[in-house]
């Protein structure tokens, strides 16, 4: 279906989200709109799939016909259809469940009939998913899945994707990217939304990038990287070089670990971390990094073995204890786990200092946030409610909370849906942790990021962990190869 | 005790299930939807002195259950109102309206107390009620009793099988994932909450126009079982099934209680009477236990078999509210 927008406006107050916005996409493109965030995009594709809705002035032309889209519902029925950046679908219910609600029909729906047609759509995309399953047992490049299928099924023909890269494994990418091309092929119209510049020149025959509301420029294959940086953020950014670490004395020891949960174990894991390391955990999530590193901060008691800190056993402690000597955690649900919704920044501040007295010290509290602020850089003023800051200013927020002094920084993908910028500077501040003698143990699914910045790198796939391998020796293949599971035979093969 | 009165007793057990099994049912549609009607124990008085008012006014029982429903669906419209539109704490307005409905039905109920009125007769059904045991059991109740069994079916199979009961399980899951599925959020809520208060008024005239016939005011004994209701709504894991298994099990144990007496002449009356209070809360305790800290820890230090099956055991117990329990629906 051929899409074109006209002329787009949408404003919030006197804040303009779009300005002005001419955008025509034919039949059996795949689109990318880069930006970075806050450039604008969610807001154009909300407007394109119903969510809200254009100021006055603005058209949407679908196959040449002008049409009024009220509400995601009527989005769909018109054939657009959105898969969101956190997938909107029903985590305690079945697959099966999760597709068919929705679909229009009679007050019993004929489950054998559509287990039918769901197992005939994710069979011709390769799909391996259990409809039977429920879909919070699923990753959330399963979850993505099951949503591709069930527009398809609704008779979606233009296909619009939030940040569909972030979160999926390497493999998970790569059959997304094929199935993409593949519905192209069939002349689907693609709008692939995303600010990682590789993930774009790598799929899109075409990208329009925002910047500050505005489509400020078109271009097709081949692309210059370096024209689509500087479109993106107005001037040209590169990445830091690769600082090795000066090995320091021995911070955290693990000693014939071994962990369990309901669905995996993991056994015998022997690590030494010294400070001011890097160690970045690599594996298809659920493969056994969460349980890792919340039992570095004894938030999940082992069921074997010890682990030492700066030659302390604080086996079976809990995290109070590992809080003491100076262990952090940085969870990947930031806003669930890390942050206090409602509170605002100055809130944090307070909060994370040595409580001194009774009452609160509202003068020095605003202070210490004006000053972190400042120092880190946030986007945000001091009576911000944590929940209403951009996801890269939630992230900075968490880092200026870091307690100081610190021997172990935990971290659950540190810059997941953040724009380059925001991920170079969060780095830029943790290395100057590690400078200070820190220690960094980290997760991610961006297997660049788990290079550039380890040290060492442990590769986890189905509970079993790799020896520590020198991040600056080894290539993105060799890692993608473990991670998918292959080259574990003999252990000590992975080893470098 | 011969086997005749064990059989009339749980048959007696299953009928006194009744009311409980309609609030529950009530509450579980309700807050299915993301709305916690918490006005459940008031609702329940004032329907049941409502309805016997009415049923004795009129001469006319049907009038009287209708009554009790009609109250419910307006004091679940207040609710929904103040939490839906108003877009108020669910928690604080159904508290509120609990202490208030309790109070007004004593205070209306002045003239009725202690009158003679009219009460729902048994219906043995025909052939089915002369099978040996199952007869006595679930053949010879009032008409109250068997819509009582039918609506456990019916709830379990319109929030599970029905795709109208997929969009409701879906709301009060994930509020924004339902309306980019086509539903209307906040007219569902007001429909599920004022259907689910409609069922919990049911409750009222089930006491006052058949178990406990008559309307009696603060001695009527009525007071505690919307609460009751509440904690079985929840131990029953927002299923309907569950949540009937849960209404009965409390039933059972008030029976017990009575029965026990007697036998048991050196434990004071009043700790009978009590009992199945405790009991629920510990049952409750026990369906969450999973969650805590410590059994993780505890579990963590047993021997494998024995980890395995217990782990499993508590995950199969272990039931999550609609995630979007208390939630205001908006839409962006």
């Amino acid at each position: 279906m051929n899409v074109e927008l006209r002329n787009i406006h949408k404003h919030f107050g006197n804040v303009y989200a779009n300005k002005g916005i001419n955008l025509n996409v034919p039949s059996g493109t795949i689109q990318g709109i880069l930006g970075e965030n806050g450039a604008g995009k969610s807001t154009l594709m909300k407007i394109l799939s119903g969510f809200i809705q254009a100021d006055p002035g603005g058209e949407i032309i679908l196959d040449g016909t002008p049409t009024v889209i009220q509400s995601p519902a009527d989005a769909i029925h018109v054939g657009i259809g959105m898969l969101h950046q956190d997938p909107l679908d029903f985590p305690p219910m079945r697959v099966l469940d999760n597709f068919l609600l929705g679909q229009s029909g009679g007050l019993f729906p004929n489950r054998n009939a559509v287990a039918q047609d769901f197992k005939r759509l994710a069979g011709q995309f390769d799909f391996s998913l259990d409809p039977d399953n429920y879909v919070d047992a699923l990753t959330v490049g399963e979850r993505q899945q099951l949503e591709i299928i069930r527009l398809l099924w609704l008779g979606a023909r233009v296909l619009i994707l939030d940040e569909p890269t972030t979160g999926i494994s390497a493999s998970q990418k790569a059959k997304l990217f094929d199935t993409l091309k593949k519905l192209a092929g069939q002349g689907m119209t693609i709008i692939f939304v995303s600010h990682k510049l590789e993930d774009v020149e790598n799929l899109c025959h075409r990208v329009a990038v925002l910047r500050a509301g505005e489509l400020v420029g078109e271009t097709q294959t081949p692309y210059v990287t370096a024209n689509l940086v500087e479109m993106m953020f107005g001037k040209e950014i590169t990445l830091g070089e690769r600082q090795p670490a000066k090995a320091g004395e021995i911070v955290l020891a693990l000693k014939d670990v071994s962990l369990e949960d309901v669905r995996l174990r993991i056994k015998n894991v022997n690590l030494e971390v010294r400070s001011g390391e890097v160690i970045g955990l690599a594996g298809m999530e659920g493969s056994g990094q969460d349980l890792f590193i919340r039992s570095c901060a004894g938030l999940v008691r082992p069921v074997g073995g010890r682990i030492l800190l700066k030659g302390r056993d604080l086996t079976g402690k809990s995290y109070h204890p590992f809080k003491r000597e100076g262990v952090n955690f940085l969870p990947a649900a930031r806003l669930e786990e890390g942050l206090v919704p409602g509170l605002t920044l100055t809130d944090h501040f307070i909060l994370a200092e040595e409580p001194r007295g009774l009452f609160i010290d509202h003068a020095a509290g605003q202070k210490l946030a004006d000053e972190r602020i400042k120092s880190f850089n946030i986007r945000g003023a001091p009576l911000t409610p944590v929940e209403s800051l951009s996801g890269g200013n939630q992230q900075r927020a968490e880092l200026a909370l870091l307690q100081s002094p610190l021997s172990l920084v935990l971290l659950e993908h540190p810059t997941r849906g953040l724009d380059i910028e925001s991920v170079i500077y969060i780095w830029g501040k943790l290395k100057e942790r590690c400078g200070q003698g820190a220690s960094i143990i980290f997760i991610s699914s961006d297997l660049e990021e788990i290079l550039q910045y380890s040290d060492r790198v442990l590769v986890f796939f189905n509970g079993e962990v790799s020896d520590p391998m020198d991040a600056s020796k080894t290539s993105v293949e060799q890692l993608g190869q473990l991670i998918g599971g292959k080259g574990w035979a003999g252990k000590g093969e992975a080893d470098v | 005790m011969t086997q005749e009165t064990i059989l009339i007793g749980l048959a007696g057990v299953l009928a006194s299930a009744a009311p409980v099994i309609f609030a529950v049912l009530g509450e579980t549609l309700s807050e299915r939807a993301g709305v916690i009607n918490l006005s459940m124990n008031g609702t329940i008085l004032l329907a049941a002195m409502g309805g016997f008012a009415v049923a004795y006014n009129t001469d006319n029982i049907l009038l009287g259950f209708l009554a009790g429903m009609l109250i419910g669906a307006i004091v679940a419209l207040i609710v929904a109102f103040a939490s839906i539109t108003l877009k108020q704490s669910q928690v604080a307005v159904g508290f509120v309206l609990a202490l208030t409905c309790r109070d007004l039905s004593y205070f209306l109920g002045n003239p009725y107390m202690g009158v003679p009125g009219p009460r729902l007769q048994a219906i043995p059904i025909p052939v089915l009620a002369d099978i040996p045991v199952l007869g006595v059991l679930f053949f010879r109740h009032d008409l109250i009793t068997y819509v009582s069994f039918i609506a456990i079916f019916l709830a379990w199979a319109w929030i599970f099988r029905t795709r109208p009961g997929l969009m409701l399980q879906g709301i009060g899951e994930k509020p924004a994932a339902a309306y980019i599925r086509g539903a209307n959020v906040n007219l569902m809520r007001y429909v599920y909450t004022v259907v689910g208060g409609a069922l919990i008024g049911l409750a009222g005239p089930a006491y006052s126009l058949a178990i406990r016939a008559g309307w009696m005011g603060t001695i009527s004994g009525l007071d505690g079982v919307g609460w009751i209701a509440l904690s079985i709504t929840i131990f029953g894991g927002w299923n309907p099934l569950r949540g009937a298994f849960g209404a009965y099990l409390f039933a059972f144990l008030q029976w017990l209680g009575l029965v026990l007496q007697p036998v048991l002449t050196q434990v004071p009356s009043q700790v009978l009477q009590v009992a199945p209070f405790p009991l629920m809360i510990l049952t409750l305790l026990l369906v969450n236990i999973g969650d805590a800290e410590w059994v993780e820890r505890a579990l963590a230090a047993m021997p494998e078999s024995a980890r395995k099956l217990l782990s499993k055991l508590l995950r199969a117990l272990r039931a999550s509210p609609p995630a979007a329990l208390g939630v205001p629906f908006e839409r962006d």
